[in-house]
């Protein structure tokens, strides 16, 4: 019997599958054509964006909210290049990713053929890895290779460039089988000797805090990590990208630390001794100046990547490894230790005490985003997945809502990618069918990527969106009240054009309007009611709301700006 | 001395000079010499990165990330045999070219090509030893001077 023979475009399609790839995204165009050909065929649900920018957010809002690999598909060029601010931040925030781009002909390749970029070279520093393909053969194989590299240690998206005329030769199928990639070995499992040490730290801690990231949610550790926190009394600050590791309606959560953090979290840290730091990389939004940061801290951290460790903050006790694995050699070999925290929980419960979160919605006042963000929580399920733009909104929703559960807050934290929103939204709805997906954003960042509003029409993808319409970049008028001397150079976007509620119903979808604080209950129940349908709330805010607590970039966390009235202390 | 040699096992596949490169001066590290060239394993070269002690950790462990790079060894000074290869091209004439001659010769040199006015010198040597060289032949006119970059070897097993 001949073997049946494949052509290239045939073997991508049959490797996905073999993957159990249910969905992709992406636009076609010249050099990818002959893979959309038997895409047409196959299982796989293809949701063709509008532009491969959101193709790529699609893709990691379905791998955030999934903790699965998301797949994303462009053609040569301009589709490659339109993908990179989707690679970069899935680079930043670790997101498994496969990105799958045609090429030119290999015979045309190095000659500025129509449509062709050197998409390799340019994603080396947007990718955790990438290829060029160079025979059909090596097809399966890598694309396997690839997968396995996006999702396992680290996570992050992985290219695999493939040029037209090898997705049309043909060969046959070999499945693919993982073999030892000899540069390519992650460690997992944490060393026992550095666990010891590290429990040795936290028995002679007054003031432990856990100072915990991306990395538990990555490593599905948020049950070890309750059990850690609650068995021993420890108090847990999560950050941007770890909100929802960590139930924020338990008393020992602390919530976010940083630049736009609560006060607690922020001076919690500082005054704590001793930093268990899970699965986080030090980031400057979160330790300001680090010269400053948590002086009196000593510090144990545990990441799976060890190029973190030690980057930014020398740790005493360095633990490389996946976070599950960390967190239960701690459990276990605490055993039936106990760390006495009450004078420490204490401090930490007056502190909150005396330094709430705080809005000011008045009767007859414009709308402010955390009291339309408390009435929306108010009314939405438990296990809403919310994902946000980049901006004010962002620094309130993550203030202000309630997280409970890992992989329901999804945003763009290391690279801050205004219109990254409604996309990774849509790959989330589309992960999720069946649960509330809410993407918040603000107007600059909608703007940005709203055509994809017609992608959620056209391929049914029911998610409710809310643009916060502060007629700003919201974000960039606070700076520039800060530290310019309220010259709004180029922040200034209108309340009034577009028409939001028009321009959500000439793409398909519902579109609604709040605007005082009488709207707002009745408003929302109208946007649950569609069901059918994207439906956006055009919501009219105050631009001259601001986002507190603050701490300037560059300043100690020991000065934490509490209102308008604190910005005299700069 | 603050210098720290690194000697990097990388998969000779296309684009792993490139990833290198772009690892370095993407984290801006200090680098005083790389080199790169085949091994007498099939499929792997080596590079010879010189950097500062400040920035070895960080170098060793961001480079470690790259899928093709296979081994990172940070070679111990004290028993690390390193060389570099120079090519000179030194302008002479007639009442020069023996004491040119004569004191590249000395310096361990190999006259490659002598010419009626220039000479083409070899030499194998430490990085200093090459220096010392260049300054001793900079008065009579060096017309092009090429390195090939530093490469070490540990000394014991
Ligand atoms: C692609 C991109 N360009 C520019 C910026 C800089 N930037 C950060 S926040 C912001 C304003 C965002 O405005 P909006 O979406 O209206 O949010 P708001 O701050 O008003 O809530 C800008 C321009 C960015 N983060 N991303
Ligand atoms: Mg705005």
């Amino acid at each position: 019997m001949t073997k049946e023979m494949l052509t290239g475009a045939e073997l991508i399609v049959r490797t996905l599958e073999h993957l159990k790839i249910s969905t992709v995204f992406g636009l076609p165009g010249g050099a990818i054509l002959p893979a959309y050909d038997p895409l047409y065929d196959s299982p796989i649900r293809h949701i063709l964006a509008r532009h491969e920018q959101g193709a790529g957010h699609m893709a990691e809002g379905y791998a955030q909210a999934t903790g699965e690999l998301g797949v994303v598909i462009a053609t040569s060029g301009p589709g490659a290049t339109n993908l990179i601010t989707s690679l970069n931040n899935a680079l930043m925030d670790s997101t498994p990713l496969l990105a799958i781009t045609g090429q030119v002909a290999t015979e045309a390749i190095g000659n500025d053929a129509f449509q062709e970029a050197y998409t390799v070279g340019l994603t080396i520093s947007a990718t955790k890895h990438n290829y060029l393909i160079t025979d059909v053969k090596e097809i399966p194989q890598i694309l396997l290779e690839a997968k396995h590299i996006a999702t396992s240690g680290r996570p992050g998206p992985v290219l695999v460039d493939i040029p037209k005329d090898i997705l049309n030769d043909k060969t046959s199928w070999v499945e693919p089988k993982l073999e030892e990639l000899p540069g390519y070995k992650p460690t997992l499992e944490a060393n026992p000797r550095m666990i010891q040490q590290a429990v040795e730290l936290i028995k002679n801690s007054k003031k432990p805090i856990l100072y915990v990231g991306g990395g538990i949610i990555h490593s599905k550790a948020n049950q070890e990590l309750f059990e850690l926190s609650t068995k021993y009394n420890i108090p847990v600050v999560t950050t941007l990208m770890g909100r929802g590791a960590f139930p924020d309606g338990n008393d020992l959560c602390i919530g976010m630390p940083g630049m736009h953090g609560n006060y607690t979290a922020t001076t919690s840290i500082q005054n704590s001794d001793l930093l268990i730091a899970l699965g986080v990389r030090f980031d400057d939004r979160v330790t300001a100046n680090p010269k400053f940061f948590a002086q009196k801290a000593k510090v144990i951290h545990a990441d799976i990547d060890p190029a973190e460790i030690g980057k930014v903050r020398e740790p005493e006790v360095p633990i490389v490894g996946d976070a599950k694995s960390v967190i239960k050699g701690l459990i276990e070999t605490l055993a039936d230790t106990e760390v006495d925290t009450k004078d420490w929980l204490k401090e930490i419960k007056e502190m909150k005490k005396s330094y709430p979160l705080s809005y000011n919605q008045e009767e007859k006042g414009p709308l402010k985003v955390p009291y339309v963000l408390e009435e929306l929580q108010k009314m939405s399920e438990e296990d809403s997945i919310v994902v946000s733009g980049v901006g004010q909104h962002q620094m309130w929703i993550s203030l202000h809502w309630k997280f409970t559960y890992p992989n329901t807050w999804l945003n763009s934290g290391g690279l801050g990618t205004m219109g990254y929103s409604l996309p990774a939204a849509i790959g989330a709805k589309v992960a999720f069918p069946d649960k509330q997906v809410l993407a918040l954003d603000g107007d600059g960042c909608f703007q940005m990527t709203c055509q994809e509003l017609i992608t959620a029409s056209t391929e049914n993808i029911p998610l409710k969106i809310v643009v916060f319409n502060n007629g700003n970049h919201g974000m960039v008028r606070q700076w520039q009240k800060i530290f310019y001397d309220h010259r709004f150079s180029a922040s200034e976007l209108t309340h009034h054009t577009p028409d939001y509620v028009a321009l959500a119903e000439a793409m398909g979808a519902v579109g609604l309007r709040m605007v005082e604080k009488s709207d707002v209950n009745r408003v929302f129940e109208e946007m649950f009611k569609v069901n059918d349908r994207p439906v956006l709330v055009d919501c009219v805010v105050d631009p001259d709301d601001m986002v507190f607590p603050m701490v300037p970039a560059g300043g100690s966390n020991d000065v934490v700006l509490l209102n308008e009235d604190d910005l005299k202390k700069i | 001395m603050s210098e720290r040699i690194l000697s990097v096992l990388v998969e000779d596949k296309p684009g792993v000079l490139a990833r290198v490169a772009l690892t370095i001066s993407r984290r801006g590290f200090n680098i005083n010499s790389l080199s790169v060239g085949p091994t007498n394993i099939e499929g792997r070269s080596k590079m010879t990165i010189v950097t500062e002690l400040e920035s070895v950790e960080q170098v060793k462990k961001q480079l470690n990330k790259l899928v093709n790079v296979i081994k990172i060894v940070e070679l111990d000074p004290d028993n690390t045999i390193e060389s570099e290869v120079l090519l000179m091209k030194v302008s002479i004439n007639k009442e020069t070219q023996t004491s040119v001659i004569e004191k590249a010769s000395l310096s361990g040199a190999k006259s490659v090509d002598v010419g009626q006015d220039y000479a083409v010198f070899e030499l194998t040597g430490t990085s200093k030893e090459l220096m010392k060289f260049e300054k001793l032949l900079k008065p009579y006119g060096i017309i092009e001077m090429i390195r090939g970059g530093r490469i070490a070897i540990q000394t014991k097993l």
